[in-house]
């Protein structure tokens, strides 16, 4: 569905040469979320602004939907970008537009007539659960509210791609939540490939499929979600699945349990899809004489399959637990040794 | 009762020169408003990071606006006198007020345009953009609307500026109260005339500043 061979975009600025994207190559399929992750900076928005002609690359080639964006210039682009929408972070909405102008807007851009205009604009409301607030203002909605709006405009027009800029960053914890299952639920039923862009590691836990790191430019990692949080190559991969695996609190809470525990070991496992659902505890209690002791855990569900974590704390004659930790192993969870007490 | 305070007011003369002080604000004022919003909507679009941009264009334009602004409006007229003789065929009365008007207002509105085109979020030109919106259609569907209430707010400053600028086309002869203030009331010694012209005067800019706050809060849906 997209597919971006060696892009590169050097912006002249003041102090020189940027290399804002950088010899980028992916390929993003049809129905995917694929999710793109990086701090500000790292050329993310640069990117995706190029799969609809926001950014014209400096060297190499975008295709999107079969419409080679990084060339197409004019009428074809302004009819390639009907079937490539995008949501934005500060909504974008026109604020002398009703909910239902707004929406109904790139209809009149495409050049629907008035009576389909309508008809189409009522189903896209209640496909985003926006009844009764058809003829409020953006003024009066809100944040969530309003990146319903923008979702439903940028679905107006049947488009095969939904680019997703920063969508629920401007957003409340829980709110984000509600925009990610409509965008889930969008691409579920409507088939829409989404690619996103975010800085916030619970975003692509929760919905991505794929999910590319981004640093200076450049694809530093790519994957399946699952796989990039079970197994992360790069430092920063490590930093932003930590921000989903590990509360911020964990190391302080390490290192004061080591102060406490001096006797035995501390260990964090690592569980990925099915290993998460065992009872891994149990068996480890029953069969070996250790002491266990739970210290922190948590487990994330993603798109596809759960990954968690689990601090523990073993005590118990030295052999044992090395017995107990080489038990851990055989069940395909894996185990880190924090410091020995 | 009202002759014996204002002894000299012939009523008629003051309401034919409000007629005609009425008639040369409101065309200057369409005027204005037109040529002042394409010259505001050109300084928008060809400055740097727009859908046009073009900086010798951009100068230009600028550079005229400047200059237009800068000059007094009573040298202005003068100035003008050859332009208006050319177009109006005459240099007295209100229609030939009417180039000098215009040319000494739309420059100054064209400036409050490009200000209220600024204020929109480029976020939402953009917006439009990436769905496959011409620039037509970004002028009139997302620019010009989206303006509105500066484009009101500034047109109304706009206006009352202009019955300003009418009575001093009065006074080289266009007509109008400030006209009539100038020749029955000030060269005449008749205080009153002119009190009364500068109270209608008064009474047209507070109806003005009425109707374009009235206006301005009606569009106003921020």
């Amino acid at each position: 569905m997209i597919s971006i061979k060696n892009a590169k975009k050097i912006f002249a600025t003041k102090k020189g040469k940027v290399n804002a994207v950088d010899q980028v190559n992916l390929e993003i399929k049809e129905g995917e979320i694929f999710g793109v992750i990086g701090y500000s900076g790292a050329g993310k928005s640069t990117l995706i602004r190029m799969l609809n002609g926001l950014e014209i690359p400096t060297e190499g080639s975008v295709v999107v939907a079969g419409n080679e964006v990084s060339r197409i210039k004019g009428n074809n682009l302004r009819k390639a970008r009907q079937e490539i929408s995008m949501i934005f972070q500060h909504f974008n909405l026109l604020w002398s537009r009703t909910v239902r102008e707004n929406i109904a807007f790139p209809l009149e851009i495409a050049g629907v007539s008035k009576q389909e205009r309508l008809k189409r604009v009522d189903e896209l409301i209640r496909l985003v659960g926006l009844e009764g607030r058809e003829d409020a203002y953006p003024s009066q909605l809100s944040g969530g509210q309003k990146q319903r709006v923008g979702i439903a405009r940028a679905l107006a027009n049947n488009p095969k791609v939904l680019l997703c800029d920063e969508a629920t960053s401007a957003l409340d914890p829980q709110t984000t939540d509600s925009i990610l299952e409509l965008l889930v639920d969008i691409n579920e039923r409507l088939g829409l490939t989404i690619v996103l862009i975010t800085h916030e590691m619970h975003v692509i836990r929760k919905i991505c499929h794929r999910v590319a790191v981004m640093e200076n430019g450049q694809i530093v990692e790519e994957g399946p979600v699952l796989e990039v949080f079970k197994n992360p190559q790069a430092s920063i991969t490590k930093r932003f699945v930590q921000q989903v695996t590990e509360p911020e609190e964990t190391k302080e809470t390490v290192q004061h349990l080591l102060d406490l525990y001096p006797q035995g070991q501390v260990i964090q496992l690592g569980f990925v899809g099915e290993a998460a659902e065992q009872p891994l505890i149990t068996n480890l209690i029953r069969n070996y004489s250790v002491t266990v002791n739970i210290l922190q855990g948590k487990i994330s569900q993603t798109q596809n399959g759960s990954y968690g974590t689990l601090f523990i704390h073993l005590d118990g004659e030295q052999a044992e637990i090395a017995k107990a930790i080489d038990y851990i192993h055989s069940q395909n969870v894996g185990v880190e040794v924090i410091s020995n007490a | 009762m009202l002759s014996s305070i204002l002894p000299n007011v012939n009523w008629e003369s003051m309401w034919e020169a409000t007629t005609e002080t009425l008639y040369m604000t409101a065309i200057s004022v369409v005027a204005t408003f037109i040529l002042g919003a394409i010259l505001g909507l050109l300084l928008f679009l060809t400055s740097k990071g727009n859908i046009w941009a073009n900086a010798p264009v951009n100068k230009v334009i600028s550079a005229f606006v400047n200059i237009f602004r800068s000059i007094p409006f009573i040298i202005l007229i003068v100035l003008l006198i050859p332009f208006t003789t050319f177009l109006v065929g005459t240099m007295i009365g209100q229609n030939a007020a009417l180039p000098a008007l215009i040319i000494g207002a739309a420059p100054f509105y064209a400036r409050m345009v490009e200000i209220g085109l600024r204020e929109i979020d480029k976020g939402v030109i953009e917006a439009a953009k990436s769905m496959g919106a011409k620039t037509s259609t970004i002028i009139w569907k997302v620019l010009l609307p989206e303006s509105m209430p500066a484009l009101v707010s500034g047109i109304t400053v706009t206006a009352i500026a202009l019955v300003g600028y009418t009575a001093m086309a009065g006074v080289i002869g266009a007509g109008g109260l400030g006209n009539l203030a100038y020749l029955e009331g000030f060269q005449r010694t008749r205080p009153d005339v002119t009190l009364v012209a500068t109270i209608i005067i008064l009474i047209i800019v507070f109806i003005i500043q009425f109707i374009g706050d009235f206006i301005t809060s009606k569009l106003d849906k921020r």
